[in-house]
């Protein structure tokens, strides 16, 4: 399970309270995901956190049949998802029709918690 | 010295016996085993060896040093490459600097994959953003592979066809731990059990335990030696930053060794076509794919018909993985780098255990980002 950062704690602590969110450079306007200390685009140090319709599409997917470790029940599908605002992350397609996934497929945010101190952003297809 | 002189070639070249499991080995031994194996290829004593890379098990922090130091080296240059292609580049270049003289490049691994419940340790990333979701080697291998079969319409035989000829070259290799297991058709590949769609069971490297080492020196010393000298013409590495991290698209991966690839054949100053072998790294099959269109033999997109109907097959044009790779000689964790340079070593001196190319003179080696060119 994800053990935050000082970096990284805005992120999880927001999930827990379901919302989504991501380093917005107050700058350029950019997105910066997997969080760092500066804009990957511009390199300025003012990025701010910010909430995101929580919106996006599969840019691929795989469906998992053998587990990382037991903790995890196969099969499952882990894709990298493309947010609306145009950054990507890796995350779990969940719900009863995640097993019918594809590319280009619409997704939308939806929260899994799996402990007191973590939620797990996840995304379901979108109607 | 004259630069002519100083100029870096691979005097010896070993892996040990390799082995799902070799009782009683530990990482350390099975290199120190390796070690022995490729100075007495090249004709050379430890105490030739002033340079190392090397990484027993999975010690990226210190394998060097400490095996630099557990074999009773006083001081020694050390690689920061993972022992493979970039480091076979790291040590010429070191070599034909003056730094050292005689570099060992040396991995192994045995005992380190004993919880069999989970995937192999060194496929499991730890970084937060990842292992919550579950993703481990296959996945990840398979997120790019997948989005390029969509975006080129690929079906799955075609990549499972590459596998099949990759098993049916180990079945072939008395050395190889599956030897013996084929032939394998595309249909058998596809029949195997999913692993991480669209990858199937047989698509994907094995696990097991043995070591490998690789000696250069310079080519002053080497003209005293028995063995043929291997020249290091020419390579490079490409990052893609840290792997297991960010998510691992096509787009991403298209790119990856590009560079390198371009350096190598510019330093060479050979073609394309002057290649006879290519040693890539297998871990998953569509790699083989990547690979051709990293270093420029076809355009994106147009890999799947450049590998069909033999062309990758020993006798045909562009022969891959001639030992079986890490789908059937062995996959010990990171040594399976070191024996890629290993069988392009064998492959140019004529001495392939199973599948020789007829007078291979010039290999290229990829693994991952890294590239090096060598040849007779
Ligand atoms: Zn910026």
């Amino acid at each position: 399970m994800p053990r935050p950062s000082a970096l990284t704690r805005p992120f999880w602590d927001a999930c827990r309270v379901g919302r989504l969110t991501v380093q917005r450079c107050t700058r350029c306007q950019g997105y910066v995901f997997v969080p760092q200390e500066f804009c990957r685009h511009c390199r300025s140090t003012t990025l701010t956190w910010v909430e995101t319709a929580g919106t996006g599409r599969i840019v691929t997917y795989t469906v998992v049949w053998r587990p990382q470790t037991p903790a995890f029940t196969a099969p499952y599908v882990v894709a990298v998802v493309e947010l609306d605002e145009g950054y990507q992350m890796i995350s779990n397609i969940v719900g009863s029709d995640a097993a019918g996934a594809a590319v280009g497929d619409r997704v939308r945010v939806r929260f899994v918690r799996v402990s007191e101190a973590v939620t797990l952003p996840c995304f379901e297809l979108a109607a | 010295m004259s630069r002519a002189s100083r100029r870096a070639v691979i005097i010896g070249a070993s892996n040990t016996r390799q082995a799902r499991t070799l009782p009683g080995e530990t990482s350390g031994s099975v290199t120190l085993a390796a070690t022995r194996l490729a100075l007495g290829d090249a004709g050379l004593d430890l105490a030739d060896v002033d340079g190392l890379t090397a990484l027993p098990g999975l010690d990226y922090a210190s394998g060097s040093d400490a095996f630099g130091y557990a074999l009773g080296l006083p001081t020694f240059w050390t690689g920061r490459a993972v022992p493979g292609p970039a480091a076979v580049v790291e040590a010429a270049q070191a070599i034909e600097w003056g730094l050292c003289d005689t570099v060992l490049l040396a991995g192994g691994q045995a005992g380190l994959y004993t919880d069999r419940g989970s995937v192999a340790p060194w496929t499991r990333p730890s970084h937060e953003f990842i292992e919550c979701w579950g993703l481990m080697t296959p996945a990840e291998w398979a997120l790019s592979a997948r989005e390029y079969m969509h975006r080129y319409s690929v079906k799955p035989e075609r990549i499972a066809y590459i596998a099949s000829v990759i098993r049916n070259n180990g079945s072939r290799n008395p050395e190889a731990v599956y030897h013996g297991r084929g032939p394998f058709t595309p249909d058998d590949i596809l029949a195997s059990r999913m692993i991480a769609d669209p990858y199937h069971l047989l698509d994907c490297c094995t696990t097991s335990e043995g070591g490998s080492a690789v000696v250069l020196t310079t080519a002053e010393r080497a003209r005293d030696l028995d063995r043929t000298g291997v020249e290091v013409l020419g390579g490079g590495w490409d990052s893609w930053g840290p792997s297991y991290t960010h998510p691992p698209t096509y787009d991403r991966a298209a790119t990856w060794g590009r560079k390198a690839g371009a350096a190598a054949f510019a330093r060479a100053g050979i073609s394309r076509d002057d290649v006879d072998v290519f040693e890539f790294y297998d871990n998953f099959s569509w790699e083989i794919v990547r690979y051709f269109e990293a270093l420029g033999y076809c355009e994106a997109g147009e890999g799947p018909d450049f590998v069909a109907e033999g062309a990758i097959e020993v006798g045909g044009r562009y022969p891959v993985v001639t030992d079986g790779g890490t789908m059937s000689h062995s996959h010990t964790g990171e040594s399976q780098r070191l024996q890629r340079v290993v069988q392009a070593v064998r492959q140019l001196r004529g001495e392939s255990a199973a599948n020789q190319v007829p007078d291979a003179r010039v290999a290229v080696v990829t693994v991952v980002g890294e590239v090096v060119l060598l040849g007779v």
